[in-house]
């Protein structure tokens, strides 16, 4: 595998778990990334790229598994930050919030900071990635309940 | 000979602002919120994002908010913004495999791995109207029931009959096939199933109701079953270039259906069962089914059929089923035509004169031998 652009990790694992964190933080509304972050000591950090809204086509499989086809697009705000200490924060995230986008990737870079990333994990990732498996969990309970017992009549014989 | 028409700014600019008054009504009726429209209105809100080719719900409720509820025209709107802004490419093709489910039904098995889940739905309803919900500010606020949820898979019906080789396997290509794209090049003819399907997903409802409701008719007959509706959240991943590593944006809304139809086989392939695809925005099963029915026929010529109806007419289908195009042609009508129509006028004018002319004529021979006897 070639070196990544960023941070010059080439490790899956670390990416894979960077992943999550990423995508715990596109799933959160924007007033729940808000309040995580003000309650961070804001670090200093540079724009690399202006938090910025565009699209994203999204593909879907003929059939369900068969050749890709192209369904429609999103709404996606992306953003990239340099913190002073030289760590690059990414955010990428469905809707148009430029602010979530921006503080998302601040969190992701300092979640690259080894002496931060334990409380990044337990104090922001750890209760918006509750709250999304507890809301999804209510769905799914609320859907099992819709789930068809079908039960067969006997029909008497004589 | 062009001739410039000016004027009527003043009554355009006080037209916009009577609309605006008439769209917000009565002020002493509070406004609508975009919160209010995603989340009571949400079919509308799904309907907007799928025609409109743009799944953004608080977009959608703003462009039904200033549509007046005139949905084509919220479209419209959704179309027109997504032009202002940059594209950053292609996701990974969505698995509707691991979709989180709200609802799963099967019309072909009662007993499928998984179960039939109704989730939200109108079916079964008895379509009265409920009193409560006017009589009401919050109508009858009912708590969902919930049941112990279990972690069970829900493999797509498609694939259970694909395991016995019942059914046509779907269309692999080689991944550097290009896919077809109607946002970056006009629709041209033949259009292969990639282009159908897109055109099809972002088609009008109604238009492909119509279409699909036409072949069980007896237009293109395809005799189609519902093996699977599903919808519920499926994840959005894209590939970041710079990260070297695909990201999850987020979770969309989608409804899929497998229609499953007759047989298809030949001397080399054993018979088997066919299959039509739905996949639409938020939760439009009619559309998803509609589309599956329509994707189905236009594939008559790969599945050796005869063309014999509309439905299968895959250039008819797909030049007609986008409503921002036909919107756009149809009413385009209302805009002055004074100078085409002027030229119109001196045509049949200049026709009548002619064919009174000729009138004249006649009846003067007609006149003449009776005068010579």
């Amino acid at each position: 595998m070639t070196e990544t652009t960023f941070n010059d990790r080439t490790g899956t694992a670390a990416d894979g778990d960077r992943k999550k964190i990423m995508a715990t933080l596109a799933a959160a509304t924007p007033e729940a990334v808000a309040e995580k972050f003000e309650s961070l000591a804001p670090p200093a950090f540079d724009l690399v790229r202006q938090p910025e809204t565009g699209l994203v086509m999204v593909r879907g499989r003929m059939g369900g598994t068969g050749s890709p086809f192209n369904l429609g697009e999103v709404t996606v705000t992306r953003c990239v930050v340099r913190l002073e200490t030289g760590e690059t924060g990414s955010a990428y995230a469905l809707g148009r919030s430029k602010k979530k986008a921006l503080q998302s990737a601040v969190i992701d870079a300092l979640w690259q900071r080894p002496e931060a990333r334990a409380r990044i994990e337990t104090d922001i990732i750890a209760p918006l990635a509750a709250a999304q498996k507890s809301a999804a969990e209510t769905v799914r309970q609320e859907t099992a309940a819709t789930k068809v017992d079908f039960f067969t009549m006997v029909r008497g014989d004589n | 000979m062009y001739v410039a028409v000016k004027g009527g700014e003043k009554a355009i600019r006080n037209a916009h602002k009577l609309t605006a008054k008439r769209r917000r009504g009565d002020t002493s009726v509070p406004a609508l919120t975009l919160e209010q429209i995603a989340q009571q209105l949400s079919h509308s809100v799904a309907r907007v994002m799928g025609e409109g080719s743009l799944y953004d719900e608080t977009l959608a409720a703003l462009a039904i908010k200033q549509a007046r509820g005139d949905l084509i025209e919220a479209a419209f709107l959704m179309r027109a913004y997504r032009t202002t802004l940059p594209r950053f490419g292609y996701s990974t093709p969505v698995d509707t495999g691991a979709m989180r489910i709200e609802r799963r039904i099967s019309a072909t098995y009662k007993d499928l791995p998984g179960g039939q889940v109704l989730g939200p739905t109108f079916d079964y309803s008895h379509r009265l109207l409920d009193f409560a919900l006017a009589a009401e500010d919050d109508g009858v606020l009912r708590t969902a029931e919930t049941a112990e949820s279990v972690d069970e898979a829900m493999p797509r019906v498609t694939d259970l009959l694909g395991d016995e080789g019942l059914m046509e396997p779907d269309p692999v290509s080689d991944e550097d096939t290009p896919v077809g794209d109607l946002t970056r090049e006009p629709l041209s003819f033949p259009a292969d199933r990639d282009l159908r399907l897109q055109n099809l997903a972002r088609g009008d409802e109604g238009f492909l109701l119509a279409l699909a409701y036409s072949t069980q008719r007896g237009y293109g007959r395809t005799h189609p079953f519902a093996g699977e509706i599903r919808y519920g959240e499926v994840e959005v991943e894209f590939f970041a270039e710079e990260l070297g590593f695909a990201v999850t944006l987020g979770s969309i809304k989608v409804t899929e259906c497998q229609m499953v139809n007759q047989f298809a086989g030949s001397a080399r392939a054993a018979p088997t069962f066919t299959r039509g695809y739905g996949l639409v925005f938020g939760q439009v099963e009619r559309k998803a089914m509609s589309m599956a029915m329509v994707d189905r026929s236009m594939r008559w010529q790969e599945l050796g059929e005869e063309q014999v109806a509309p439905a299968q007419d895959i250039e008819f289908v797909l030049s007609h089923s986008d409503n921002i195009q036909a919107t756009g042609f149809v009413e385009h009508l209302k805009l002055p035509h004074y100078v085409d129509f002027q030229a119109e006028l001196d045509l049949v004018r200049r026709m009548r004169a002619e064919w009174f002319g000729r009138r004249e004529q006649q009846e003067e021979g007609e006149a003449a031998p009776e005068a010579a006897q």
